[in-house]
C-alpha cells in the first residue's frame, strides 16, 4: 500500500517520516542504481544523492502524476544516466552496454544466500530473453514505452501484454 | 468503465508504475484508480514485485547509508522549491530571486527553529530519563540499605499498637541498641493533616517519662514509609503522636496513634 500519510509527513519535512520512507524504498531503488552503474562505491554515492533529492524535492510530488515509487525511480534512474554519462564514470570502464539486471543479480546472489534471492534467482533465470529485456529497458533503463517498442522492433500493444505477461510471471514467483 | 478486466490485461498499469507512459495517459491512469480499488490493489501488487526484483539486485541493504544521510540533511534543512528553468524569465529575474531568497530565508528560519524545537525536546526527554535513572538506582540503594539494616542480629522489633485516638492505626520500631538508631516503619499510619506531624517518642515507664527521638518528616514524600531516629535512650516503650507542624516538648497524649513496649529479655 501506498504511504499516503507517510509521504504527507515527509511533504512537511517530518524527518521520521524520511527515515520510514527511506527503509521502504531504499534497497529496491539502490539495486535500478546499481544496475546502471555496476559499481558499488559510486552506486551508494548516487543513492544518497537521490534520496537528498527526495527530501528536498518531496514537496513537488504530487499523487496525480503517478505512485511515489515512481517518482523516486525516476529520480534515481536520472541520476544514474546523469553519471554514465560523466567523464569519471567513463574513466571506470564499466562494460555497462550487454549486461542486464538479470546479470547483476546473478553475480550478486553467487556471493550472498539469502533464500528469497535465491528463489528470484532461480526464476529469474527461467524468464524468457524477451522478458528480460523489456523489463531491464522500461523499469530499469527508465525507456519510454516508444523507445522501448522502438528498440524491441515490436508494436506497442505487443509490447504492453507481453510485458504484463512478463511481470505476472515475476509475480508468482515472488508470492 | 465497462471492463475492468480488459483494462487491466492492456498492461498500461506496469507501464504506470514503470514511469514509462506520456503524461497525459499517465493522469488518465491515476484518474482510473482513483474510482477503482482492485485497480489500485493491482497496481500496489505490480509495485511490490517490481521493488523485490530491483532489490535482488542491490548489492547489500543500504540501512548504513542512512545514518550520513541524517547528517546532510540536517546541515541543509531548506528545502528551495523547485522552479522551471526552462521559461524565459530574464525580466523577472530579479523579482524571482529576491522572492526565492524571501522564502528560502523564511524556509530556512522555519526549519531552523523547528530543529531547535525539537533537539530541546529531546534534551528535556533525556534529562528526564536521567532524573528517573538515578531516582530508580538511590532508590534500590536505599532499600538495600534498610534491608541490611532491618536483617542486622542487634535489631529488636517492637509492634506499635493503634490507640484509642487511631484504633486502626499500627506501626513497628526497629530498635539497634548497638547503633543507637531506630527504624519506624508507618506503613500503616495515615498521612498527617496539613500543618501536623507524626512525632516518635521514647519513654521511661515508672515513672513515664517521654523523650522525643525525632519527627517523621515529609511524610507524603517518602514512599516507602521508613523513617530513621537517633535513639540514645534506654527506652522501655515507644510512642507515636499526631503534633503541630516542628514537633512540641511533651507529647500531647490525646492525640496518641500507636503505642509499644520493648520486652525486656
Amino acid at each position: 500500500m501506498q504511504q499516503d500519510f507517510l509521504i504527507n509527513q515527509l511533504q512537511e519535512g517530518n524527518e521520521k517520516a524520511f527515515e520510514k520512507i527511506y527503509q521502504l524504498y531504499s534497497k529496491s531503488i539502490f539495486g535500478v542504481i546499481f544496475t546502471i552503474l555496476k559499481d558499488e562505491e559510486l552506486a551508494e554515492e548516487v543513492l544518497q544523492d537521490v534520496f537528498l533529492k527526495v527530501w528536498e524535492k518531496a514537496p513537488t510530488y504530487e499523487a496525480s502524476k503517478g505512485r511515489f515509487f515512481t517518482w523516486i525511480l525516476n529520480i534515481a534512474r536520472n541520476a544514474s544516466i546523469d553519471h554514465l554519462r560523466s567523464k569519471t564514470y567513463k574513466d571506470l570502464q564499466k562494460n555497462v552496454e550487454d549486461e542486464t539486471f538479470v546479470d547483476v543479480i546473478e553475480s550478486r546472489h553467487q556471493l550472498t544466500d539469502s533464500t528469497e534471492a535465491i528463489g528470484l534467482q532461480k526464476y529469474i533465470k527461467l524468464l524468457e530473453p524477451l522478458c528480460r529485456s523489456i523489463i531491464d529497458l522500461l523499469f530499469f533503463k527508465g525507456y519510454t514505452q516508444q523507445e522501448s517498442a522502438k528498440v524491441l522492433e515490436m508494436p506497442l500493444g505487443t509490447l504492453k501484454t507481453r510485458n504484463r505477461m512478463c511481470i505476472k510471471k515475476l509475480r508468482a514467483s515472488i508470492r | 468503465m465497462e471492463n475492468i478486466q480488459e483494462y487491466l490485461e492492456s498492461g498500461i498499469l506496469e507501464l504506470y508504475v514503470y514511469g514509462a507512459l506520456p503524461e497525459a495517459e499517465r493522469e488518465e491512469v491515476t484518474r482510473v484508480l482513483r474510482e477503482y480499488p482492485e485497480l489500485r490493489q493491482e497496481v500496489e501488487q505490480i509495485e511490490e514485485a517490481l521493488q523485490e526484483l530491483s532489490g535482488a539486485a542491490a548489492p547489500y541493504d543500504p540501512q548504513v547509508v542512512l545514518i550520513s544521510l541524517k547528517k546532510k540533511i540536517r546541515q541543509r534543512p531548506e528545502r528551495t522549491p523547485e522552479f522551471s528553468k526552462k521559461k524565459n524569465i530574464s525580466a523577472i529575474l530579479g523579482w524571482a530571486a529576491s522572492i526565492i531568497l524571501l522564502i528560502g530565508l523564511f524556509m530556512m528560519y522555519d526549519a531552523n527553529t523547528e530543529l531547535n524545537e525539537r533537539l530541546t525536546e529531546m534534551e528535556q526527554e533525556q534529562a528526564d530519563l536521567e532524573t528517573q535513572i538515578v531516582e530508580a538506582r538511590e532508590d534500590s540503594e536505599k532499600t538495600e540499605q534498610l534491608l541490611r539494616a532491618l536483617r542486622s542480629r542487634n535489631i529488636e522489633k517492637i509492634p506499635l499498637q493503634g490507640q484509642d485516638f487511631a484504633p486502626e492505626a499500627y506501626a513497628t520500631a526497629y530498635w539497634n541498641k548497638a547503633q543507637n538508631i531506630t527504624y519506624i516503619d508507618a506503613q500503616d499510619l495515615p498521612a498527617p493533616p496539613p500543618g501536623m506531624v507524626y512525632q516518635v517518642w521514647s519513654l521511661k515507664l515508672d515513672p513515664l517519662t517521654p523523650s522525643s527521638i525525632g519527627l517523621l518528616e515529609d511524610f507524603e514524600g517518602n514512599s516507602k514509609r521508613i523513617f530513621i531516629v537517633d535513639n540514645t535512650y534506654d527506652s522501655e516503650a515507644f510512642g507515636i503522636t499526631l503534633e503541630p507542624a516542628g514537633g512540641s516538648e511533651t507529647p500531647t497524649l490525646e492525640k496518641l496513634m500507636v503505642l509499644g513496649t520493648v520486652t525486656t529479655t
